[in-house]
């Protein structure tokens, strides 16, 4: 007993003594949030060279899952705390965080050479034609099936295919006893989730999310035969446990051989390919994200960017770092200490122009035809007033897209029929759109 | 079948059932820690892998990663501090409301644990903007103050029915003697509640230890403890259950281990009254 | 004299309890009457009752609510009739008791993220899960908890974080129990069963009030699990009352609705305490 009380003394004087030291750093300190992606990882185990090439600046990281990293951010943001210097979002809050005058635009003078950005990139992270976000990496959708097993079945898999003509491949791969089936997709609900693919199937069916005057377009024949295509694909040839499939988990059951085919993020391209990683990297063939009606849209287009919010006290030494990590000098970077395999994608067109990448990432050319082809601001059939191919870029669309992410997920499992839950989807959808004044 | 052999066999039988059953509830635990050993790609094995050639990669990359040890620092102080603070607090109004108990009393007790059913996240906000306000965001200070006010009332509650309890012959006895109500604490009840307070103390440590809402949502970088470090490794694009599991393992080792030596306190203090 | 000793020994408690309720509380009170949305910055404008209008008749308010409800009372029932019986096993001296009692109480340690995490990736994946392996053992298809059954796995996730805690009250309180009196009853002839029935459960009742009063109040909010394995879904069929404002609060940043549900989640709470105290308040000696 008496130890107990001792140490319980000690803890405390110990806790007390610590809370008083203050940091004697002279040094600036950014603080730097981000996500845990493999490319956010290199970047912070190869930031001690930026430190050392900017003596008087120290980087601190916060890492965090998405949707937490977003959360946290936000309210940093809104409520002007100030505790980060540089935070990585996405494409979807750059335009809307610009727009409130939140973020810093990124100083992009001389040897940044910002013409050799990817345009649709630079588009998607600019407001008013100033760059608020610095892309870190880019992404787009498209096909990755297994050689093998196409071939074995008598298909074929063109470069761009029909999504009707993907489901019979699918079908004819699909061999649940075995433990093949015959294609993966996202299914766990929310808007960066499966409504990021649906909405490209959505979009390729000749589908939108609001027409000219912000009106939900969820209940309209081109979503109910979208989606209905999607879930009935998806229970008929799909692994089981769909609802619950995210990237990782498809990523999982891919490289376990599990997938004949797959649609979902380039990135995967790097990963399949990686043979001490994945079980099938030698069988691996990649293809365009599949169309239906129109190829406007069919494919999504995704960038963590670098961002300063204003309430940051070291503007100009977080230029600097953000110009260091999303520079052709850091690429080449990467690619001394990991290969080039491993480099940052889907930013700069130089990246792809370069040979040793070229020879290095076997997927180079066609996740660049992808993101080239890939337009945020024209990325429907008919006419809307928002910006974004997979997402809308208005603050309603978080919990609109996860919303209706549930209700799909809900059809996925078999709860409600599909023509039900877009009704949901489309009734909540108003509700919350008149709720913020749209009309 | 003798009598002494058919109370040894039921033994037995008791026995066996409650280990079969221990080892059940236990094997999740289980499993993380083997997965924490295994590569990315072993994790996600179909069949699942028992026996397997174990790698301490994964702990590697967590070293490497994060400061495991700073993150601990600050699980140990936030708990540690929240938690005696908190005793600091409850123990003198435990001891009023069990030894001179008025018509409120229960009234008070209830209210108090009332004050714990707003659902934390509908006053993030409120919370957040405070803290902003008061300088409180990412430090210690911040989460300790908040974990002592959110444990105050359950360890004013438990202390209470502990204080409760307590033979009440001894107190006046030591009245009698001419104690001054101060002796009379530090003394005699003090001495007999020992069990009690520090089952309430363990009990909170745990919650604070695991708590992770406030812990993450209020923190950066200065003052973010293990949940924080845990979740830094919860991946949007790749795979991450082998590494997940190693920061998980090395996160609730601390606790779990603390949990298993202090056992014999937790489980003597948390009477409830039901010593009689 | 007394009085007063009595009330400044309260004081600090009282005091504090009283300002991190009223601050809090006064702000949600006064959010929840504006429309206040972190993302629209600018002036906020008084809106009279519209944001709890507007989260009563979210089409998930009363799916939320008999969720909450089954999940606080299905975890209740599952962790102290499982409570009192495996303490009841693990009462009398066998081979290892007290690495039996270690590991029974472990998962109470366990973060409940990572708790959310392991059982959502490890066990209940069908395609390379625990579960699913030993479903395909036994020449069986494996099912798909979360979508299937989603409430029930939150449940099972949930039950095996708050069973320790139960097992360690009672086994707490059974070391307490009168043997003597239990060895009179068994040479009186009495069964097991009847000295479990008539002698145990009586000498339970306390704590076991105890228990349902702690864990109650920390089911009502039971939110890391659902948000790491089923996000509320699929449709609405595992979204709770925290969830729901979670929804407002963190995905829509809607300061004003997420305040309006804040509050509804209190009074149903009181709701509930009220009526568990009326159930199992008697056995409060307060």
């Amino acid at each position: 007993m008496k130890y107990f009380a001792k140490t319980a003394l000690v803890i405390a004087t110990s806790c007390a003594a610590t809370m008083l030291a203050t940091d004697a750093l002279a040094d600036t300190v950014l603080t730097v949030a981000t996500v845990n992606n493999g490319q956010m990882i290199q970047m912070q185990k190869l930031t001690p060279e930026f430190e050392k090439a900017n003596p008087g600046i120290k980087i601190k990281w916060v890492t965090l899952p998405e949707t937490q990293l977003r959360q946290n951010l936000t309210q940093d943001i809104a409520n002007k705390s100030g505790l980060y210097d540089i935070m990585t979002i996405g494409m979807y809050n750059t335009p809307i965080w610009a727009k409130r005058g939140w973020l810093s635009p990124i100083n992009t003078s001389g040897k940044y050479d910002v013409k050799d950005l990817i345009p649709s990139i630079r588009q998607g992270l600019s407001y008013k034609d100033k760059l608020y976000g610095a892309p870190f990496y880019g992404e787009s959708s498209m096909v990755m099936y297994r050689k093998d097993l196409v071939e074995k079945a008598g298909m074929k898999i063109t470069d761009r295919d029909k999504w009707t003509h993907i489901e019979k491949v699918a079908k004819a791969i699909n061999d649940p006893k075995k433990g093949i089936y015959g294609i993966c997709l996202r299914g766990k609900a929310g808007w960066g989730a499966n409504v990021a693919l649906v909405t490209t199937i959505v979009n390729s069916f000749g589908g939108r999310w609001f027409d000219m005057k912000w009106h939900p377009q969820i209940d309209t024949p081109e979503w109910k035969k979208a989606v209905t295509f999607y879930v009935n694909m998806l229970r008929k040839y799909g692994p089981p446990g769909a609802t619950s499939d995210n990237f990782n988990q498809d990523l999982a059951l891919f490289e376990q051989g599990k997938c004949g085919i797959w649609v979902d993020a380039t990135i995967a391209a790097s990963f399949v390919s990686n043979p001490t990683e994945s079980k099938v990297a030698d069988k691996v063939a990649f293809a365009q994200a599949p169309y239906e009606v129109t190829k406007k849209g069919s494919n999504w287009l995704w960038s963590w960017a670098l961002a300063i919010p204003v309430t940051s006290k070291h503007q100009a030494d977080a230029q600097k770092f953000v110009r260091w990590a999303t520079s052709k000098g850091y690429i080449k970077l990467v690619a001394k200490h990991y290969g080039w395999a491993s480099v940052p994608t889907g930013t700069r067109e130089s990246t792809y122009a370069n040979p040793n990448f070229q020879k290095a990432a076997v997927f180079a050319k066609a996740e660049f035809t992808a993101i080239k082809s890939a337009n945020p601001d024209d990325s429907t059939l008919k006419p809307v007033p928002y910006k974004g191919v997979q997402f809308v870029s208005i603050p309603e669309f978080q919990s609109i897209g996860t919303i209706t992410g549930q209700m799909i997920s809900a059809a996925l499992a078999g709860k409600m029929s599909v023509d039900q839950a877009l009704e949901n989807a489309q009734k909540i959808a108003e509700r919350q759109m008149r709720a913020s004044g749209y009309y | 079948m003798t009598l002494t052999q058919q109370k040894k066999l039921k033994t037995v039988l008791i026995g066996s059932l409650a280990w079969i059953i221990a080892l059940v509830l236990f094997f999740p635990i289980f499993w993380m820690f083997l997965t924490s050993f295994k590569t990315e790609a072993q994790a996600i094995a179909f069949p699942p892998e028992l026996f397997f050639k174990p790698t301490l990669e994964n702990f590697a990359i967590v070293q490497e990663r994060s400061d495991y040890l700073y993150h601990a620092m600050n699980s140990v102080v936030i708990s540690f501090g929240a938690t005696i603070i908190a005793l600091i607090i409850a123990i003198p109004a435990a001891y009023s409301m069990a030894f001179f108990p008025g018509k409120r009393t229960k009234d008070i007790l209830l209210w108090m644990l009332s004050t714990k059913m707003l659902p934390s996240v509908g006053v993030l906000v409120p919370i957040y903007l405070l803290s902003r306000d008061y300088g409180l965001l990412d430090t210690r200070t911040g989460l300790i103050i908040i974990f002592t006010l959110m444990n105050l009332p359950i360890i004013v509650w438990m202390l209470f029915s502990y204080f409760k309890d307590l033979p009440k012959e001894i107190l006046e006895a030591a009245r009698m003697d001419g104690a001054t109500p101060w002796t009379e604490v530090t003394q005699v009840v003090m001495p007999l509640s020992v069990g009690g307070i520090i089952s309430t103390g363990l009990l909170s440590i745990i919650l604070c230890w695991n708590e992770a809402f406030w812990s993450i949502n209020l923190t950066a970088t200065n003052a973010a403890p293990l949940t924080a470090m845990i979740a830094s490794y919860s991946s949007p694009e790749g795979l991450f259950w082998a590494k997940l599991s190693a920061a998980s393992t090395l996160a609730c080792a601390p606790i779990i281990i603390f949990g298993w030596f202090c056992q014999k306190q937790l489980v003597q203090g948390l009477t409830f009254g039901a010593v009689k | 004299m007394k009085r007063t000793i009595t009330r400044l020994l309260m004081a600090p408690s009282v005091i504090v309890l009283l300002l991190w309720m009223i601050i809090p509380l006064s702000m949600t009170i006064y959010f929840s009457t504006i429309h206040y949305n972190l993302l629209y910055p600018g002036p906020t404008r008084f809106v009279g009752w519209l944001n709890y209008d507007f989260f009563i008749t979210d089409p998930a308010f009363l799916t939320a609510i008999g969720n909450t409800t089954l999940l606080v009372g299905s975890v209740l029932i599952i962790t102290v009739v499982l409570g009192v019986a495996l303490s009841a096993l693990i009462d009398k001296p066998f081979f290892g008791r007290g690495i039996v009692r270690v590991l029974l109480i472990s998962p109470f340690f366990v973060m409940p993220t990572v708790n959310a995490l392991v059982w959502k990736n490890m066990m209940m994946n069908p395609v390379y899960g625990i579960f699913a392996w030993i479903w395909q053992s036994l020449g069986l298809t494996p099912i798909d908890w979360l979508s299937t059954y989603p409430l029930f796995s939150i449940i099972v996730m949930v039950s095996w974080q708050w069973l320790p805690f139960a097992i360690l009250v009672f086994v707490t309180a059974l070391q307490s129990q009168d043997h003597e009196q239990k060895e009179a009853a068994q040479m009186d002839g009495a069964t097991s069963w009847h000295i479990f029935r008539y002698l145990t459960i009586p000498h339970l009742s306390r704590p076991i009030t105890v228990v349902v009063m702690i864990e109650a109040i920390f089911l009502l909010s039971v939110f890391a699990q659902i948000y790491v394995s089923t996000n509320g879904g699929p449709g609405y069929s595992s979204t709770n009352l925290a969830y729901m404002i979670y929804n407002q609060a963190l995905l829509q940043f809607n300061v004003g609705t997420a305040s309006a549900g804040g509050l509804i989640a209190v009074v149903l709470a009181n709701i509930v305490a009220f009526f568990l105290i009326r159930a199992v308040g008697k056995n409060l000696t307060v």
